[in-house]
Order: structure tokens, then C-alpha cells, then sequence
């Protein structure tokens, strides 16, 4: 295993000391250290709906790198792909509370959903409203009824954008919500992995992949996808990828959309504009708008070489929200 | 001897820490098979931070030390085991508010902290989850209390009745967890969950000296 890395035990603290270091502008660290969070610098916004999500890292920039203006309050960085525990979740959600309650939005993983509703207890006996929305977009776990569900992937980013938008402007907690739940109903993701990605603890890949195979389906963790295929060119890769989804929204004719192209973490943005030039022309010939588009590296796992394609349907309102100004690490406009 | 007290409880939660510390790169692997790889990490600094705690507390029931267990892990844990097995415990110490239990009071608190598990988890036998695991475990338990066995009997055949539920996970499909998104890419491989379950359990048997 060769990384940049010092201990693997100081992967998380470490990055995060530097990651709110060189963001002092938008964010600060929590005060203890025992409970890790990230929040906005200059605090809790009074009267607004605070947000607040996090999970396992190692999906960097995702989640810290999304606090700040126009999206999240707060983010808890739990251990690499490990949820973080009730604890750190609280007292983020304190720190994000200016008075009009707290979204909690949560990956569906066992552990997140786990964590987050404790913690979500913890904060209601301190009588901090918290509500939370459980994004589950990956149209790859096909099965609900005999999984865990649907998975939270790219989904995520996009929700924590229009959300945040939402809270941003006044709406009070249920509307947020509301919006955050017409988000989750309406997008969709599907990701591929070229190579398997290395967990600093455990010092060796997380599956075994050929070296002229690729996983189709596979979520942010590291962990296999539903099966594995002989390596392909872009454009039939991304047909992969794309199928399900659109067959999972029934996107039609007229209908406008956002597409997104994320990449894993080892992937070149040549080779994610490769597969957004097939996706976008794909949706086209249906007849669909994109009208809205984001490409880049924004929920990775590690080092991973591979990409995931996410559609949202779009109507006005979550047009408008997308276009409101955002001001974070990792997606900056109007601001 | 036929009950176990505050003292089992202490050995106990010594040898977890001591058997998850060995068995720690295992369960990694297991975990890297069907999972994503930590149920080895994330349980070897929950005992750890437990471990670090147990010199300072003065446990007056094993309920107390089970009790010290569940908090523990339940805010260093993390991932789905930190609720799962905190939640058990947290249960298992809610029924075991006495100096010394008997092999009912055994069956008692496995009873709870499968109840803990399942309430939290909602997995059933066969899921291929932890459940796998704890739930012969506390019948089993509970045959010996029937028949009017000791407590150290009773962890024994509970302890026995969790390796063969961990291992009757190997050929299922799994229902719940991150192994459930594999489909049957998971058959042939053991739940990290129900695997660390009887480590644990068989250790409350040592500890028992059974």
C-alpha cells in the first residue's frame, strides 16, 4: 500500500485539520475533539432550518466540503467508510441549530440510518427539532424488499445543494424537507469501478478486480457491485449506467433534467467528460432537456478508479434552488 | 457454582477485548469479502475504549457492567455494530440488576439483547446478520435454564449454538446490511456480524470457566 498518509489511525483528524485550515473563511472544526464535526464559521444562522449531514470519510468532498452558504451547516466525519456515532452527530446538530430545527440527511447505510436516528433521539430530549431525510438513489441495489434498500450515492450532493438552497431562503423545517423528499424522489445513480479503492486500516484492496474486468453497480464503500463484466469502451459502459436509471424514472420527452458525472477518485475529468458526452446525447435522443449539468470528483471512494452518472429531474422551483448562490470548498457560485 | 457475578462479568469483557484484539485483521477480511472492511476496526477500539474505562468503575451488578459495555461501544463503535451491540447490551443490563445471575438470568439477558438487535436492525434469523448468531444463542441458553442447568452451562451452550449459527451463515444470501447488496455474490462467506457475535459469546463462556 503506498499513501500519503502518515498513521493510518490519523487519516481522518489529520485531514480534517488541514481541510478547515485551508477554509478558514468558510468553515471552523467543533471545539472537542472527541466529537468530530465541521461546521460554517460564524456559526449557527439564527431562525434559518439548520443541515446537517455526514457518514464514513474517505467520500471527500463530500460531506465537509459541502458546509457553508446556500448548503450544509454541519458535517460529522466519522472514521473511513465507518458512520460516526451518535455523539459527534448531536453536537453537530447543536452547533447547527439557529432555533427553526435541523434536517438530518443521511446515506441509507445500516450504520448511517442507525447513528443518525440516535442521535436524532438525543437531540429531540434536548428539544432541538430534527427531522431527517434518508437519500437512497442507486438504482444498482435492485432488489428493496430483501436488501437493506437502495443505496445514498450521488443522489446526495445534489440533494444537499437544493436543500440547502431551500433552507437558505427562509423555508421552515417541514417544507425543507419537502423539498429535500422531491429531490430524493426524483434522482437517480448508477455507478461503475474500474479498480478497487484501499482502506488505510485494512492496507490492501477492498475486492479483488482483474486487471481487464470491471464492476458494474457499486456503491461508495469500497465495497463489491452486483456483477462484473469484461472492460468496455466509455460509451457502453456509460450505456450501463444510464439504462437503468432512465427506465428507473421514466424520464420522457420535454422533461427537463440535471446530469451529473461524478468521479470515484482516481479518475481523470478527461475520461468523466468522455462518459458525460454519451450520457448527455443519450438523453437527447429521448427527447429529455439537460438544462442543468455538474462534472467532477464530489462523493469518491478513496482512490477508486470509476465514475457514477446521476439524473434529477428538474422542474422550476428545484431549477431556481439549483441555481441559488453556494459558497463551500467544493461547489462555489453567485457568491 | 452455579450463578455468575460482577467478577464473570469483568473477565468477560477482558477476554472480548483480548479475542477481538487478536481475531481484529479476520473480521477485516471477512468484512472485505461481503462488506466494506471495518467490522474488525471498529469493534477492536470499541473494546479498547472499554478496556480503558473498566479500571476506574465500581460496578455494583452485572447490569452495571454490561451497562459500561453498551455506552461504550455505542459511542465509539460506530458503523451498524456500534447501535447493534450497544443496543444489546444496553438491553442485557437492564435484566441483569444483580450481584450474581443464574442460568435463567443468563437467558434473560441474551433474550434482551437479541430483543435489542432486532428491534434495532430488523433483520430475522436467516437474514445472515448477527441475529444468525444470537438468536440460538438465547434459546439455547434458555433450554439449559429449563432443565434446571448452572449459568456457566447455560453460556456454554450458548456459546456453542452461536458458532454453529455464525457458521450456518456462510451459505445464505444475505437480507440485511451491506452484504445484502451483493445478492448471491455473498454465498459462501461469513457474516462478520454473526462471526464477532459467537467470539464474544464463546468468551462469556470461557470467562465462566465452561
Amino acid at each position: 500500500m503506498k499513501k500519503l498518509i502518515n498513521d493510518p489511525n490519523d487519516v481522518v483528524p489529520e485531514s480534517v485539520e488541514g481541510f478547515v485550515q485551508a477554509h478558514a473563511d468558510i468553515v471552523v472544526a467543533g471545539a472537542d475533539p472527541e466529537l468530530p464535526y465541521i461546521a460554517r464559521a460564524g456559526g449557527a444562522v439564527a431562525g434559518k432550518v439548520g443541515l446537517v449531514s455526514g457518514g464514513g470519510s474517505g467520500h471527500e468532498p463530500l460531506h465537509g466540503g459541502f458546509v457553508g452558504v446556500g448548503m450544509l451547516d454541519a458535517a460529522v466525519p466519522g472514521p473511513v467508510f465507518t458512520s460516526p456515532t451518535p455523539d459527534p452527530i448531536l453536537a453537530a446538530t447543536q452547533a447547527a441549530d439557529g432555533g427553526a430545527g435541523v434536517l438530518h440527511i443521511v446515506k441509507n447505510y445500516t450504520g448511517d440510518v442507525l447513528n443518525f436516528e440516535t442521535a436524532a433521539e438525543l437531540a429531540d430530549a434536548e428539544d432541538i427539532p430534527v427531522k431527517a431525510i434518508v437519500v437512497n438513489d442507486d438504482v444498482a441495489v435492485e432488489d428493496s424488499l430483501y436488501t437493506a434498500g437502495r443505496r445514498g450515492v450521488g443522489g446526495t450532493v445534489l440533494l444537499e445543494k437544493i436543500a440547502g438552497a431551500s433552507a437558505e431562503r427562509g423555508d421552515d423545517l417541514d417544507t425543507v424537507l419537502a423539498v429535500a423528499t422531491r429531490v430524493n424522489d426524483n434522482v437517480r445513480s448508477m455507478g461503475v469501478a474500474l479498480s478497487a479503492c484501499i482502506v488505510p486500516h485494512a492496507g490492501k484492496p477492498s475486492f479483488d478486480l482483474p486487471e481487464d474486468e470491471i464492476e458494474i453497480g457499486i456503491g461508495i464503500h469500497g465495497e463489491p457491485g452486483r456483477r462484473r463484466i469484461k472492460a468496455a469502451p466509455a460509451d457502453e459502459i456509460t450505456d450501463l449506467l444510464l439504462d437503468p436509471i432512465i427506465e428507473d424514472l421514466g424520464l420522457g420527452s420535454g422533461e427537463d433534467a440535471l446530469l451529473f458525472v461524478n468521479g470515484m477518485g482516481g479518475t481523470p475529468s478527461s475520461e468523466l467528460y468522455i462518459v458525460y458526452r454519451h450520457a448527455r446525447a443519450r438523453l437527447e435522443a429521448l427527447g429529455v432537456n439537460v438544462t442543468r449539468s455538474l462534472v467532477g470528483n464530489y462523493i469518491t471512494s478513496l482512490e477508486m478508479q470509476g465514475a457514477s452518472i446521476t439524473v434529477l429531474r428538474l422542474d422550476e422551483e428545484s431549477t431556481a434552488l439549483w441555481d441559488a448562490p453556494v459558497h463551500t470548498a467544493a461547489l462555489r457560485w453567485g457568491i | 457454582m452455579t450463578g455468575v457475578g460482577i467478577d464473570w462479568a469483568l473477565d468477560w469483557v477482558r477476554r472480548s477485548a483480548a479475542v477481538v484484539a487478536e481475531r481484529r485483521e479476520d473480521l477485516i477480511d471477512l468484512d472485505r469479502l461481503i462488506g466494506d472492511g471495518d467490522h474488525g476496526e471498529n469493534l477492536h477500539r470499541g473494546y479498547s475504549a472499554v478496556l480503558g474505562k473498566l479500571d476506574a468503575a465500581e460496578p455494583a451488578t452485572v447490569g452495571d457492567v454490561l451497562k459500561l459495555v453498551a455506552t461504550t461501544l455505542m459511542s465509539t463503535v460506530g458503523g451498524a455494530a456500534g447501535p447493534l451491540y450497544g443496543t444489546a447490551f444496553l438491553r442485557g443490563a437492564k435484566v441483569a440488576d444483580a450481584a450474581e445471575i443464574d442460568a435463567a438470568g443468563v437467558a434473560a439477558v441474551l433474550a434482551a439483547g437479541l430483543e435489542g438487535v432486532v428491534a434495532r436492525g430488523k433483520a430475522e434469523v436467516g437474514d445472515k446478520t448477527m441475529v444468525d448468531a444470537w438468536s440460538p444463542a438465547a434459546a439455547a441458553a434458555q433450554q439449559v435454564a429449563d432443565r434446571g442447568g448452572s449459568a456457566p452451562e447455560a453460556l456454554r451452550a450458548a456459546a456453542d449454538a452461536a458458532r454453529a449459527g455464525a457458521e450456518s451463515t456462510d451459505p445464505l444470501v444475505a437480507r440485511k446490511g451491506r452484504a445484502s447488496y451483493l445478492g448471491e455474490r455473498a454465498i459462501g462467506h461469513r457474516d462478520p456480524g454473526a462471526e464477532s457475535s459467537a467470539l464474544l459469546l464463546e468468551a462469556a463462556a470461557a470467562a465462566a470457566g465452561s
